[in-house]
């Protein structure tokens, strides 16, 4: 029987397809007393960078995954227990750790939950949902991103709802044509993929362009929104990073992309290889470019934002419950915009454009606590 | 991108897609319809390899079977290719194109220049290329230094299914003459590839494993060869960057030299011979341009200058594998004046 006061930290799921990590440094020693919050490892999968943040607090007794080496999605990797725990007992969980990251990954698992598709206007619209019980949850991504923007929450989320992301047109396996590229294009999107999935409801999300386009289809029929969540949203300021903007839609080469790419982070050495690598390969996909450009004039008017989100808002009529998310360090448009949103509840944190990639564990517990506020 | 596709499958699909969204797309060659007229049509070859499969009957009249003539179908290519068509025509091995070199070097590979940049030829010409198949000395040469050194021709060596699609949808939308190399051995190759049409610019080499330790600039087959050795040279504490070319015409330098810059030492792989090489001319271009970063001489890990051999033992020793990668990376690796 294992002793219940152990925590055990366990190698996290980034991304639906996710099987295999690996700790490419620890940063903390066994001895440290650690909280919530607390960075405690880096860990890189094929796709992706990031730090695992402690969920518990206690003292860090043993550290079980080596640096360098590969561990199976949710294997443990370490133990937080305090001191009134045994050796003995930690021994034992860690030899069944250890029996769990030599086994490597079962042949037989799954590459991840399918992908379904939407006929929407005439567009195929890609989706992916994950959990089995609970509200709809659906995961709006922004501009240049896709489904996988959610890798760090669309999982976590799940063990509480059903999470669904989707590709708006033109990002992601949904169609490339966005037609006149506008907000109300991509909104149908949103509304498209509830009715596929049968939610009459939902609690939408959304990132950036995304959170326009969830704004929009709450003002279309704000019967179906059960909450709001904006993360550094379009729509409420004038400013914006132009520059940012076009590069990202002219970028040709990764040693164009790149330095592009890095602006969306506080934190610049979040964009790996990979993730320049990726986005390249999407650009390149043929009717990328045409759409990206023609979302480039839903955004800007010049070099100022042409999307009015607040009107939308308004439009939506107070039904309802708003709550927006921003990074403080954001340099694609400005965390001061943040006082313009209508919102019953504010998050400012520290991160850049992309606080559900940087601060996850903030962000989904800002999520839930908009859900559960909806009632 | 999660679906999974061979090398063989994501070369056919690329030749569908531009044949779909392009009618004066053509492919052409010894056996590409494969079968044609034969009671079993689903049994068609489509090329000796059957990487043509499928498409003689998905596209009616747009697949040409030619008679055992390079000098005439490849020079009827390149003709097609001038008065506007976009023909990929099947040189099935390189080891043949001996037989019409002069439609290639001395006339497709001109007209550009000759006419003053009013001639397009947007012709790509598919061939077959490698050791390791058993096929002994005339059917397992790696030419493709003989034709980078022709200016006016652009020179494709796919490593991976995903940039076999891409680079084989830009070589048919180029409108230069592209010699598009197969290795033998990589049509099994099975990888992720979208399903949607793209296309991967020529003169881009890709960085498939970060390292500090020692550069090795690969192509083709050698790509993956090279791989494993990185993979055991990391167990051993020595972290390899491993650069695949991907396109020897145009030569993406920069890629090649800020590797170096950054470690300090190149091992150069390739399965062609050693002598005017694409391994000689990058050692020669890290020479030339990034002499101060070296911290020990260039390797390069080639065949030998022989031709293939036909005995089984011999040919497995004459292409280079990741023993002999690893040994020349230690070399370098451990290298003191």
């Amino acid at each position: 029987m294992t002793d219940e006061r152990i925590v055990v930290v366990t190698m996290p799921k980034w991304g639906l397809s996710m099987q295999l990590g690996k700790i490419t440094a620890w940063v903390v020693a066994e001895g440290d007393d650690v909280s919530a919050g607390d960075d405690l490892a880096d860990i890189e999968t094929d796709k992706i960078a990031g730090t695992l943040e402690a969920a518990g607090g206690g003292t860090v007794r043993r550290i079980i995954a080596r640096v360098g080496e590969d561990v199976p999605v949710s294997g443990t990797i370490a133990l937080i227990a305090p001191a009134g725990v045994s050796d003995d007992d930690l021994d034992a969980a860690v030899a069944e750790a250890r029996a769990v990251i030599d086994a490597g990954v079962p042949e037989d698992a799954g590459g991840g939950p399918a992908v379904e598709a939407a006929e929407v206007g005439g567009r195929k619209i890609t989706y992916v949902g994950v959990g089995q019980d609970g509200d709809v949850v659906l995961l709006v991504h922004g501009y240049g991103g896709d489904r996988n923007s959610w890798l760090f929450l669309q999982e976590p989320l799940a063990a509480r709802y059903r999470v669904y992301a989707l590709d708006l047109p033109g990002h992601g396996t949904s169609s490339k044509d966005v037609g006149d590229g506008s907000v109300g294009t991509l909104a149908d999107a949103v509304l498209g993929v509830l009715d596929a999935i049968g939610a009459e409801r939902a609690h939408l999300v959304g990132h950036s362009l995304g959170a326009a386009a969830a704004a929009a289809a709450a003002a279309r029929d704000p019967r179906r929104v059960s909450s709001l969540t904006l993360i550094a949203p379009v729509g409420f300021g004038a400013e914006i990073n132009a520059g940012y903007l076009r590069g990202f839609a002219g970028a040709q080469t990764r040693r164009e992309l790149k330095p592009v790419v890095g602006q969306l982070f506080a934190d610049g050495s979040l964009v790996t290889r990979q993730v320049v690598d990726d986005l390249l390969a999407y650009k390149r996909l043929d009717g990328v470019e045409a759409a990206l450009h023609a979302m480039l004039g839903t955004l800007l008017d010049g070099d100022t934002q042409r999307i009015d989100s607040a009107a939308a808002l308004t439009a939506a009529g107070g039904a309802v419950r708003v709550t927006v998310i921003w990074g403080r360090a954001d340099r694609i448009i400005p965390a001061a915009q943040a006082e313009a949103v209508a919102a019953a509840a504010r998050h400012l944190l520290d991160a850049g454009h992309m606080p559900h990639m940087e601060r996850p564990a903030e962000v989904q517990a800002a999520i839930e606590e908009a859900i559960a506020a909806a009632g | 991108m999660a679906r999974t596709i061979t090398y063989r499958e994501a070369i056919n699909e690329a030749l569908a897609q531009e044949m779909e969204r392009d009618e004066s797309v053509i492919v052409m060659g010894e056996d590409n319809a494969g079968g044609e007229g034969s009671p079993g049509e689903m049994d068609a070859w489509g090329g000796v390899l059957g990487v043509t499969k499928g498409l003689y009957h998905k596209f009616p009249g747009r697949v040409l079977d030619t008679p055992i003539s390079e000098s005439a179908f490849i020079g009827a290519a390149i003709g097609a290719a001038t008065a506007g068509m976009r023909p990929v025509a099947e040189l099935m091995f390189v080891d043949f194109m001996g037989v019409c070199f002069d439609q290639i070097y001395n006339q497709a590979a001109k007209f550009r220049y000759m006419f003053g940049g009013k001639a397009v030829t947007p012709v790509v010409i598919r061939t077959m290329y490698g050791a390791g198949l058993r096929a002994a000395a005339q059917h397992s040469q790696c030419l493709y230094p003989l034709f980078t050194h022709i200016p006016g021709l652009k020179v494709v060596l796919p490593a991976t299914p995903y940039d076999a699609k891409g680079l084989m949808i830009q070589a048919i939308r180029d409108n230069d003459p592209v010699m598009f190399f197969e290795h033998k051995a990589l049509y099994d190759l099975a990888g992720p590839v979208p399903e949607e049409s793209y296309a991967l610019p020529f003169g881009e080499a890709n960085v498939v494993r970060e390292g500090g330790d020692v550069t090795i600039v690969a192509l083709g087959r050698m790509v993956h060869t090279s791989l494993e050795a990185a993979g055991q040279l990391a167990a051993t504490g020595v972290e390899c960057e491993v650069v695949d070319l991907r396109t020897t015409s145009p030569l993406d330098e920069d890629t090649v030299l800020e590797s170096v810059e950054g470690t300090g030492r190149l091992v150069v792989v390739d399965e062609a011979h050693p002598r005017c090489s694409v391994a000689t001319d990058i050692s020669a271009l890290v020479a030339r341009k990034a002499f101060g970063a070296l911290r020990a001489p260039v390797e390069m890990v080639t065949a030998p200058h022989t031709p293939v051999p036909f005995s089984n033992t011999l040919e497995d020793m004459y292409i280079p594998d990741a023993q002999r990668i690893a040994n020349a990376v230690k070399t370098v690796a451990e290298w003191a004046r």
